[in-house]
Protein backbone atom coordinates (compact mmCIF):
# COMPACT_ATOMS: atom_id res chain seq x y z
CA UNK A 1 0.00 0.00 0.00
CA UNK A 2 1.49 3.31 -0.83
CA UNK A 3 3.16 5.11 2.34
CA UNK A 4 1.68 8.15 1.84
CA UNK A 5 -2.12 6.61 3.39
CA UNK A 6 -0.44 4.73 5.71
CA UNK A 7 -1.85 6.87 8.70
CA UNK A 8 -5.35 6.43 7.11
CA UNK A 9 -4.75 3.20 6.61
CA UNK A 10 -4.69 2.73 10.04
CA UNK A 11 -7.24 4.83 10.83
CA UNK A 12 -9.64 2.17 8.64
CA UNK A 13 -8.01 -0.47 11.00
CA UNK A 14 -8.53 0.66 14.08
CA UNK A 15 -12.06 0.63 13.61
CA UNK A 16 -14.48 -2.26 15.66
CA UNK A 17 -16.72 -4.84 13.72
CA UNK A 18 -20.00 -6.62 14.47
CA UNK A 19 -22.78 -8.73 12.56
CA UNK A 20 -25.58 -8.46 14.19
CA UNK A 21 -28.34 -11.55 13.49
CA UNK A 22 -31.28 -10.07 14.36
CA UNK A 23 -32.61 -6.20 13.20
CA UNK A 24 -33.80 -5.87 17.27
CA UNK A 25 -29.35 -6.63 17.81
CA UNK A 26 -28.69 -4.30 15.00
CA UNK A 27 -30.90 -1.16 16.46
CA UNK A 28 -28.98 -1.97 19.66
CA UNK A 29 -25.36 -2.01 17.82
CA UNK A 30 -25.97 1.15 16.41
CA UNK A 31 -27.91 3.11 19.59
CA UNK A 32 -24.50 1.61 20.91
CA UNK A 33 -22.24 2.80 18.53
CA UNK A 34 -23.07 6.17 18.49
CA UNK A 35 -22.62 8.76 15.51
CA UNK A 36 -19.25 7.19 14.65
CA UNK A 37 -21.22 3.70 13.70
CA UNK A 38 -22.02 2.98 10.40
CA UNK A 39 -24.17 0.57 8.89
CA UNK A 40 -22.00 -1.31 6.46
CA UNK A 41 -24.24 -3.73 3.14
CA UNK A 42 -22.50 -4.21 0.27
CA UNK A 43 -19.86 -1.94 1.24
CA UNK A 44 -18.88 -0.71 -2.21
CA UNK A 45 -19.13 2.95 -0.92
CA UNK A 46 -18.46 3.13 2.47
CA UNK A 47 -15.36 1.04 2.45
CA UNK A 48 -14.18 3.24 -0.06
CA UNK A 49 -15.21 6.76 1.64
CA UNK A 50 -13.19 5.24 4.75
CA UNK A 51 -10.12 4.21 2.49
CA UNK A 52 -10.18 7.72 1.50
CA UNK A 53 -10.90 9.49 4.30
CA UNK A 54 -14.34 10.92 3.38
CA UNK A 55 -16.19 8.96 6.29
CA UNK A 56 -14.35 7.79 9.47
CA UNK A 57 -16.57 4.75 10.76
CA UNK A 58 -15.40 3.57 14.18
CA UNK A 59 -18.07 0.68 14.17
CA UNK A 60 -19.27 -1.49 11.04
CA UNK A 61 -22.65 -3.05 11.83
CA UNK A 62 -22.45 -5.60 9.17
CA UNK A 63 -26.25 -6.38 8.08
CA UNK A 64 -25.50 -8.88 5.92
CA UNK A 65 -25.75 -11.59 8.54
CA UNK A 66 -29.57 -10.52 8.92
CA UNK A 67 -31.87 -12.67 7.50
CA UNK A 68 -34.71 -9.94 6.93
CA UNK A 69 -32.18 -8.10 5.08
CA UNK A 70 -31.11 -10.49 2.92
CA UNK A 71 -34.29 -11.56 1.35
CA UNK A 72 -35.65 -11.53 -1.58
CA UNK A 73 -39.59 -12.17 -2.08
CA UNK A 74 -41.37 -12.11 -4.54
CA UNK A 75 -45.51 -12.97 -4.42
CA UNK A 76 -48.59 -12.09 -5.16
CA UNK A 77 -48.66 -9.36 -3.12
CA UNK A 78 -45.12 -8.01 -4.69
CA UNK A 79 -41.70 -7.78 -3.84
CA UNK A 80 -39.62 -7.62 -0.41
CA UNK A 81 -36.51 -6.81 -1.51
CA UNK A 82 -34.44 -6.47 1.51
CA UNK A 83 -31.51 -4.04 1.98
CA UNK A 84 -28.88 -6.16 1.87
CA UNK A 85 -29.11 -8.30 -1.43
CA UNK A 86 -26.22 -8.20 -3.37
CA UNK A 87 -27.24 -6.32 -7.15
CA UNK A 88 -26.24 -9.74 -8.66
CA UNK A 89 -29.05 -12.22 -6.91
CA UNK A 90 -31.77 -9.83 -8.30
CA UNK A 91 -30.67 -9.62 -11.79
CA UNK A 92 -30.55 -12.95 -11.65
CA UNK A 93 -33.96 -13.88 -10.95
CA UNK A 94 -36.24 -14.77 -13.47
CA UNK A 95 -39.14 -13.30 -11.95
CA UNK A 96 -37.26 -10.72 -11.04
CA UNK A 97 -36.96 -9.98 -14.95
CA UNK A 98 -40.31 -11.01 -15.69
CA UNK A 99 -42.14 -8.67 -13.00
CA UNK A 100 -39.81 -5.60 -12.44
CA UNK A 101 -37.87 -5.49 -16.07
CA UNK A 102 -37.09 -1.86 -15.74
CA UNK A 103 -35.62 -2.11 -11.91
CA UNK A 104 -34.31 -5.12 -13.21
CA UNK A 105 -32.50 -3.56 -15.86
CA UNK A 106 -31.10 -0.24 -13.80
CA UNK A 107 -29.85 -3.05 -10.78
CA UNK A 108 -27.75 -4.91 -14.03
CA UNK A 109 -25.94 -1.05 -14.84
CA UNK A 110 -24.55 -0.75 -11.37
CA UNK A 111 -20.75 -1.21 -12.02
CA UNK A 112 -18.51 -3.86 -12.57
CA UNK A 113 -19.13 -8.06 -12.13
CA UNK A 114 -17.29 -7.63 -9.16
CA UNK A 115 -19.29 -4.91 -7.93
CA UNK A 116 -22.43 -6.58 -8.34
CA UNK A 117 -21.19 -9.28 -6.05
CA UNK A 118 -21.74 -7.19 -3.35
CA UNK A 119 -23.81 -3.96 -3.81
CA UNK A 120 -27.14 -3.31 -3.00
CA UNK A 121 -30.22 -1.24 -4.43
CA UNK A 122 -30.73 -0.66 -0.61
CA UNK A 123 -27.00 1.26 -0.84
CA UNK A 124 -27.67 2.69 -4.20
CA UNK A 125 -30.79 4.53 -1.97
CA UNK A 126 -29.11 5.22 0.99
CA UNK A 127 -26.26 6.20 -0.82
CA UNK A 128 -28.23 9.40 -1.81
CA UNK A 129 -26.32 10.02 -5.25
CA UNK A 130 -28.67 12.02 -7.20
CA UNK A 131 -27.67 9.64 -10.53
CA UNK A 132 -27.85 6.35 -8.55
CA UNK A 133 -29.73 4.09 -11.52
CA UNK A 134 -32.13 2.40 -9.30
CA UNK A 135 -34.30 5.35 -7.72
CA UNK A 136 -35.61 6.42 -10.96
CA UNK A 137 -37.07 2.89 -11.19
CA UNK A 138 -37.83 3.17 -7.10
CA UNK A 139 -40.40 5.63 -7.90
CA UNK A 140 -41.94 5.32 -10.39
CA UNK A 141 -42.63 1.68 -9.34
CA UNK A 142 -44.13 2.96 -6.00
CA UNK A 143 -41.64 1.69 -3.37
CA UNK A 144 -41.97 2.28 0.12
CA UNK A 145 -38.93 2.20 2.47
CA UNK A 146 -39.14 0.02 5.60
CA UNK A 147 -36.95 1.57 8.28
CA UNK A 148 -35.80 0.35 11.63
CA UNK A 149 -34.56 2.05 14.25
CA UNK A 150 -34.77 2.24 18.16
CA UNK A 151 -37.82 4.41 17.82
CA UNK A 152 -40.00 1.30 15.82
CA UNK A 153 -40.40 0.72 12.41
CA UNK A 154 -41.76 3.27 9.82
CA UNK A 155 -42.51 3.83 6.52
CA UNK A 156 -41.61 5.68 4.01
CA UNK A 157 -42.15 6.44 -0.11
CA UNK A 158 -39.04 6.13 -1.99
CA UNK A 159 -40.52 9.22 -3.41
CA UNK A 160 -39.79 11.32 -0.23
CA UNK A 161 -36.41 8.93 0.84
CA UNK A 162 -33.79 11.14 -0.86
CA UNK A 163 -33.71 14.62 0.17
CA UNK A 164 -30.37 15.95 -1.02
CA UNK A 165 -27.11 14.85 -2.57
CA UNK A 166 -26.03 12.33 0.30
CA UNK A 167 -28.89 13.38 2.17
CA UNK A 168 -31.45 10.56 3.02
CA UNK A 169 -34.73 10.89 6.13
CA UNK A 170 -32.55 8.23 7.99
CA UNK A 171 -32.37 9.76 11.19
CA UNK A 172 -29.46 8.50 13.33
CA UNK A 173 -29.15 5.17 14.44
CA UNK A 174 -31.85 4.16 11.96
CA UNK A 175 -31.30 1.89 9.05
CA UNK A 176 -33.19 0.70 6.00
CA UNK A 177 -34.58 -3.02 6.01
CA UNK A 178 -36.43 -3.78 3.16
CA UNK A 179 -38.14 -1.99 0.04
CA UNK A 180 -41.55 -3.21 -0.89
CA UNK A 181 -43.25 -2.88 -3.88
CA UNK A 182 -47.08 -3.76 -5.19
CA UNK A 183 -47.01 -6.71 -7.57
CA UNK A 184 -47.83 -5.08 -10.93
CA UNK A 185 -51.08 -5.09 -12.38
CA UNK A 186 -52.46 -6.56 -15.61
CA UNK A 187 -51.11 -5.18 -18.34
CA UNK A 188 -48.80 -3.09 -16.44
CA UNK A 189 -44.58 -2.68 -17.00
CA UNK A 190 -41.47 -0.72 -16.53
CA UNK A 191 -38.16 0.23 -18.25
CA UNK A 192 -34.94 2.09 -17.52
CA UNK A 193 -33.01 4.11 -19.50
CA UNK A 194 -29.87 6.09 -18.81
CA UNK A 195 -27.00 7.88 -21.02
CA UNK A 196 -23.19 7.63 -20.55
CA UNK A 197 -20.42 8.53 -23.04
CA UNK A 198 -19.20 5.12 -22.80
CA UNK A 199 -20.90 1.34 -22.74
CA UNK A 200 -19.81 0.44 -19.12
CA UNK A 201 -18.22 1.36 -15.59
CA UNK A 202 -19.80 5.24 -15.56
CA UNK A 203 -22.19 7.41 -13.73
CA UNK A 204 -25.11 8.33 -15.26
CA UNK A 205 -25.81 12.06 -17.45
CA UNK A 206 -29.38 11.12 -17.09
CA UNK A 207 -31.64 8.69 -16.21
CA UNK A 208 -34.93 7.81 -17.39
CA UNK A 209 -37.47 4.94 -15.59
CA UNK A 210 -41.66 5.09 -16.80
CA UNK A 211 -44.23 2.83 -15.27
CA UNK A 212 -47.06 2.30 -17.42
CA UNK A 213 -50.29 0.09 -17.85
CA UNK A 214 -52.27 -0.43 -21.27
CA UNK A 215 -55.53 -1.53 -21.67
CA UNK A 216 -56.38 -4.44 -24.03
CA UNK A 217 -57.36 -1.91 -26.46
CA UNK A 218 -53.40 -0.24 -26.17
CA UNK A 219 -54.48 2.90 -24.32
CA UNK A 220 -52.53 3.75 -21.24
CA UNK A 221 -54.42 3.91 -18.11
CA UNK A 222 -51.64 4.86 -16.01
CA UNK A 223 -48.13 6.03 -15.98
CA UNK A 224 -45.08 7.15 -13.95
CA UNK A 225 -42.04 8.91 -15.44
CA UNK A 226 -39.10 9.63 -13.17
CA UNK A 227 -35.41 10.86 -13.94
CA UNK A 228 -32.31 10.63 -11.86
CA UNK A 229 -29.43 12.86 -12.49
CA UNK A 230 -31.21 15.99 -13.47
CA UNK A 231 -31.74 17.47 -10.27
CA UNK A 232 -30.42 17.14 -6.40
CA UNK A 233 -32.51 13.84 -6.10
CA UNK A 234 -33.93 11.80 -8.56
CA UNK A 235 -37.47 13.19 -9.47
CA UNK A 236 -41.61 12.23 -10.80
CA UNK A 237 -42.31 14.31 -14.14
CA UNK A 238 -45.95 14.30 -13.48
CA UNK A 239 -46.44 16.11 -16.53
CA UNK A 240 -44.95 13.06 -18.71
CA UNK A 241 -47.01 10.81 -16.87
CA UNK A 242 -50.33 12.82 -17.97
CA UNK A 243 -48.97 13.02 -21.09
CA UNK A 244 -48.65 8.97 -21.41
CA UNK A 245 -52.28 8.71 -19.67
CA UNK A 246 -55.47 8.12 -22.05
CA UNK A 247 -53.23 7.88 -24.90
CA UNK A 248 -51.95 5.16 -27.13
CA UNK A 249 -48.65 6.28 -26.94
CA UNK A 250 -48.60 7.65 -30.31
CA UNK A 251 -45.97 9.95 -31.16
CA UNK A 252 -47.28 12.84 -30.60
CA UNK A 253 -48.12 11.80 -26.79
CA UNK A 254 -44.59 10.93 -26.74
CA UNK A 255 -43.28 13.87 -27.70
CA UNK A 256 -45.37 15.94 -24.93
CA UNK A 257 -43.96 13.89 -22.52
CA UNK A 258 -40.34 14.34 -23.94
CA UNK A 259 -41.07 18.37 -23.19
CA UNK A 260 -42.53 17.60 -19.94
CA UNK A 261 -39.64 15.70 -18.97
CA UNK A 262 -37.61 18.84 -20.51
CA UNK A 263 -39.61 21.50 -18.26
CA UNK A 264 -39.10 19.13 -15.19
CA UNK A 265 -35.56 18.24 -15.64
CA UNK A 266 -33.46 21.51 -13.11
CA UNK A 267 -29.63 19.69 -14.37
CA UNK A 268 -26.67 21.39 -13.49
CA UNK A 269 -23.56 21.84 -15.53
CA UNK A 270 -20.66 19.78 -15.08
CA UNK A 271 -17.73 17.50 -16.53
CA UNK A 272 -20.52 15.02 -17.63
CA UNK A 273 -22.66 17.35 -19.76
CA UNK A 274 -24.21 20.81 -20.04
CA UNK A 275 -27.73 21.61 -18.69
CA UNK A 276 -29.22 22.09 -21.92
CA UNK A 277 -28.07 19.19 -23.19
CA UNK A 278 -29.07 16.64 -20.09
CA UNK A 279 -32.08 18.66 -20.99
CA UNK A 280 -32.54 16.99 -24.31
CA UNK A 281 -31.08 13.83 -23.35
CA UNK A 282 -33.91 13.65 -20.64
CA UNK A 283 -36.87 14.46 -23.14
CA UNK A 284 -35.40 11.65 -25.86
CA UNK A 285 -34.61 8.78 -22.88
CA UNK A 286 -38.30 9.09 -21.69
CA UNK A 287 -39.76 8.50 -24.95
CA UNK A 288 -37.54 5.63 -25.43
CA UNK A 289 -38.29 5.00 -22.01
CA UNK A 290 -41.79 5.13 -22.43
CA UNK A 291 -41.88 2.93 -25.80
CA UNK A 292 -39.92 0.32 -24.39
CA UNK A 293 -42.18 -0.06 -20.88
CA UNK A 294 -45.23 -0.15 -23.97
CA UNK A 295 -43.94 -2.46 -25.71
CA UNK A 296 -43.36 -4.81 -22.92
CA UNK A 297 -46.94 -4.08 -21.21
CA UNK A 298 -48.72 -5.15 -24.53
CA UNK A 299 -47.23 -8.57 -24.19
CA UNK A 300 -49.45 -8.56 -20.97
CA UNK A 301 -52.49 -7.90 -22.43
CA UNK B 1 -6.57 -3.00 19.29
CA UNK B 2 -8.04 -6.20 19.74
CA UNK B 3 -7.54 -8.65 17.14
CA UNK B 4 -10.62 -10.50 15.57
CA UNK B 5 -10.49 -14.78 15.49
CA UNK B 6 -11.82 -15.60 11.51
CA UNK B 7 -12.43 -19.46 10.77
CA UNK B 8 -12.95 -20.02 7.16
CA UNK B 9 -12.16 -21.86 4.39
CA UNK B 10 -9.79 -20.89 1.17
CA UNK B 11 -9.62 -22.96 -1.27
CA UNK B 12 -11.06 -25.76 0.13
CA UNK B 13 -8.99 -25.63 3.06
CA UNK B 14 -10.18 -23.96 6.65
CA UNK B 15 -8.15 -21.24 7.31
CA UNK B 16 -7.49 -19.26 10.63
CA UNK B 17 -6.11 -15.83 10.86
CA UNK B 18 -5.97 -12.78 13.19
CA UNK B 19 -6.92 -9.37 12.16
CA UNK B 20 -8.00 -6.00 12.67
CA UNK B 21 -11.33 -5.84 12.54
CA UNK B 22 -11.03 -3.07 9.93
CA UNK B 23 -8.26 -4.61 8.01
CA UNK B 24 -9.66 -5.56 3.99
CA UNK B 25 -10.14 -9.31 3.02
CA UNK B 26 -7.23 -8.15 0.16
CA UNK B 27 -4.60 -7.48 3.04
CA UNK B 28 -4.94 -9.90 5.45
CA UNK B 29 -4.69 -12.73 2.62
CA UNK B 30 -1.44 -11.20 1.47
CA UNK B 31 0.17 -10.15 4.94
CA UNK B 32 -1.44 -12.87 7.22
CA UNK B 33 -2.14 -16.14 5.25
CA UNK B 34 0.82 -15.09 2.74
CA UNK B 35 -1.67 -15.83 -0.31
CA UNK B 36 0.47 -13.05 -2.48
CA UNK B 37 -1.29 -14.06 -5.67
CA UNK B 38 -3.82 -11.55 -5.21
CA UNK B 39 -2.99 -7.96 -5.84
CA UNK B 40 -3.47 -4.91 -4.87
CA UNK B 41 -4.58 -2.58 -8.11
CA UNK B 42 -6.47 0.98 -6.86
CA UNK B 43 -7.34 -0.27 -3.12
CA UNK B 44 -11.09 0.96 -4.27
CA UNK B 45 -12.77 -1.60 -6.03
CA UNK B 46 -12.18 -0.13 -10.02
CA UNK B 47 -9.59 -2.32 -11.26
CA UNK B 48 -10.25 -6.08 -10.29
CA UNK B 49 -6.70 -7.17 -9.47
CA UNK B 50 -7.93 -8.09 -6.57
CA UNK B 51 -10.84 -10.21 -7.44
CA UNK B 52 -11.84 -13.49 -5.42
CA UNK B 53 -14.62 -15.55 -5.15
CA UNK B 54 -17.17 -15.22 -1.97
CA UNK B 55 -19.33 -18.03 -1.17
CA UNK B 56 -19.07 -18.65 -5.27
CA UNK B 57 -19.38 -14.67 -6.02
CA UNK B 58 -16.63 -12.49 -7.43
CA UNK B 59 -15.63 -9.68 -5.64
CA UNK B 60 -13.41 -7.25 -5.01
CA UNK B 61 -11.20 -8.21 -2.00
CA UNK B 62 -10.03 -4.86 -1.29
CA UNK B 63 -14.25 -3.89 -0.55
CA UNK B 64 -14.46 -6.62 1.56
CA UNK B 65 -13.46 -6.37 5.72
CA UNK B 66 -12.02 -9.35 7.21
CA UNK B 67 -14.27 -10.20 9.49
CA UNK B 68 -16.64 -11.09 7.16
CA UNK B 69 -15.35 -13.97 6.20
CA UNK B 70 -15.92 -15.74 9.14
CA UNK B 71 -17.50 -18.65 8.25
CA UNK B 72 -18.13 -18.30 4.53
CA UNK B 73 -15.68 -19.98 1.78
CA UNK B 74 -13.46 -17.88 -0.11
CA UNK B 75 -11.24 -19.03 -3.62
CA UNK B 76 -8.24 -17.34 -4.73
CA UNK B 77 -5.83 -17.42 -7.84
CA UNK B 78 -3.84 -20.46 -5.71
CA UNK B 79 -6.58 -22.77 -5.61
CA UNK B 80 -6.96 -22.22 -9.53
CA UNK B 81 -4.24 -24.39 -10.67
CA UNK B 82 -4.18 -27.93 -9.94
CA UNK B 83 -0.41 -28.03 -8.15
CA UNK B 84 1.81 -28.35 -10.67
CA UNK B 85 -0.58 -28.36 -14.27
CA UNK B 86 -1.65 -25.49 -14.78
CA UNK B 87 -5.59 -24.68 -15.79
CA UNK B 88 -7.13 -24.66 -18.64
CA UNK B 89 -7.36 -20.82 -18.66
CA UNK B 90 -3.65 -19.71 -17.36
CA UNK B 91 -2.42 -21.92 -19.89
CA UNK B 92 -4.17 -19.81 -22.47
CA UNK B 93 -3.19 -16.92 -21.10
CA UNK B 94 0.31 -17.74 -21.55
CA UNK B 95 -0.32 -19.05 -25.17
CA UNK B 96 -2.09 -15.83 -26.52
CA UNK B 97 0.95 -13.73 -24.73
CA UNK B 98 -2.32 -11.95 -22.91
CA UNK B 99 0.03 -10.79 -19.96
CA UNK B 100 2.89 -8.56 -20.48
CA UNK B 101 3.57 -7.05 -16.43
CA UNK B 102 1.10 -9.37 -14.78
CA UNK B 103 -0.59 -7.18 -12.21
CA UNK B 104 -3.84 -7.40 -13.51
CA UNK B 105 -3.67 -11.11 -14.54
CA UNK B 106 -4.57 -13.01 -11.26
CA UNK B 107 -7.77 -11.05 -11.18
CA UNK B 108 -8.75 -11.40 -14.90
CA UNK B 109 -7.66 -15.36 -14.48
CA UNK B 110 -10.18 -15.15 -10.92
CA UNK B 111 -12.66 -13.53 -13.32
CA UNK B 112 -12.31 -15.31 -16.31
CA UNK B 113 -13.37 -19.05 -14.17
CA UNK B 114 -16.29 -17.21 -12.45
CA UNK B 115 -17.50 -16.47 -16.07
CA UNK B 116 -17.05 -19.63 -17.68
CA UNK B 117 -18.64 -21.47 -15.05
CA UNK B 118 -21.41 -19.45 -15.32
CA UNK B 119 -21.78 -19.23 -18.73
CA UNK B 120 -19.20 -21.79 -20.57
CA UNK B 121 -19.91 -20.39 -24.26
CA UNK B 122 -19.85 -16.87 -23.79
CA UNK B 123 -19.88 -14.17 -26.85
CA UNK B 124 -17.15 -11.89 -27.38
CA UNK B 125 -19.19 -8.97 -26.28
CA UNK B 126 -20.36 -10.63 -22.92
CA UNK B 127 -16.65 -10.86 -22.69
CA UNK B 128 -15.94 -8.00 -22.48
CA UNK B 129 -18.71 -6.83 -20.49
CA UNK B 130 -18.05 -9.23 -17.95
CA UNK B 131 -14.30 -8.25 -17.66
CA UNK B 132 -15.43 -4.41 -17.95
CA UNK B 133 -14.31 -4.22 -13.67
CA UNK B 134 -11.01 -5.88 -14.69
CA UNK B 135 -8.18 -3.01 -15.57
CA UNK B 136 -5.06 -4.07 -17.94
CA UNK B 137 -2.87 -1.16 -18.76
CA UNK B 138 -0.23 -3.36 -20.70
CA UNK B 139 -2.23 -5.14 -23.64
CA UNK B 140 -4.87 -3.53 -24.74
CA UNK B 141 -7.17 -6.34 -23.86
CA UNK B 142 -7.44 -8.18 -27.46
CA UNK B 143 -5.07 -10.91 -26.58
CA UNK B 144 -7.03 -11.35 -23.15
CA UNK B 145 -10.52 -11.71 -24.59
CA UNK B 146 -8.63 -14.10 -27.40
CA UNK B 147 -7.33 -16.60 -24.58
CA UNK B 148 -10.50 -16.57 -22.43
CA UNK B 149 -12.71 -17.00 -25.82
CA UNK B 150 -9.70 -19.92 -26.49
CA UNK B 151 -9.60 -21.20 -22.92
CA UNK B 152 -13.78 -21.19 -23.58
CA UNK B 153 -13.51 -23.06 -25.97
CA UNK B 154 -11.13 -25.81 -24.92
CA UNK B 155 -13.15 -26.23 -21.75
CA UNK B 156 -15.89 -26.95 -24.15
CA UNK B 157 -13.89 -29.85 -25.34
CA UNK B 158 -14.06 -28.30 -29.18
CA UNK B 159 -10.39 -26.61 -29.15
Amino acid sequence: MPLENEGEDWRMLDAQYISPRSVAEAVEALKGGGKDAMVLAGGTDLLVQARTGLRDPRLYVDLKRIPDLMALDISSKGLHLGASVPAAQIFENEDMKALYPGLTEAVDLIGSTQIQGRATVGGNLCNGSPAADTVPSLLVLEAICVIAGSEGERRVPASEFTTGPGETVLRPGEFLVRIEIPAPSKGAADAYLRFIPRTEMDIAVVGAAVSLTLDSSGCCEAASVALGAVAPTAILVEGAASALIGSTLDEAALERAGSAAYEAAQPIDDKRGTAEYRRRVASVLTQRSARMAAERARGRN
Amino acid sequence: MAKTHVITEVNGEEAEFLCEPGQTLLETLRDELNLTGTKEGCGTGDCGACSVMLDGRLVCSCLVLSPEVDGRKLETIEGVADGEKLHPIQQKFLEHAALQCGVCTPGFVVATKALLEKNPDPTEEETRYWLAGNLCRCTGYDKIIRAVLDAAAELRGEA
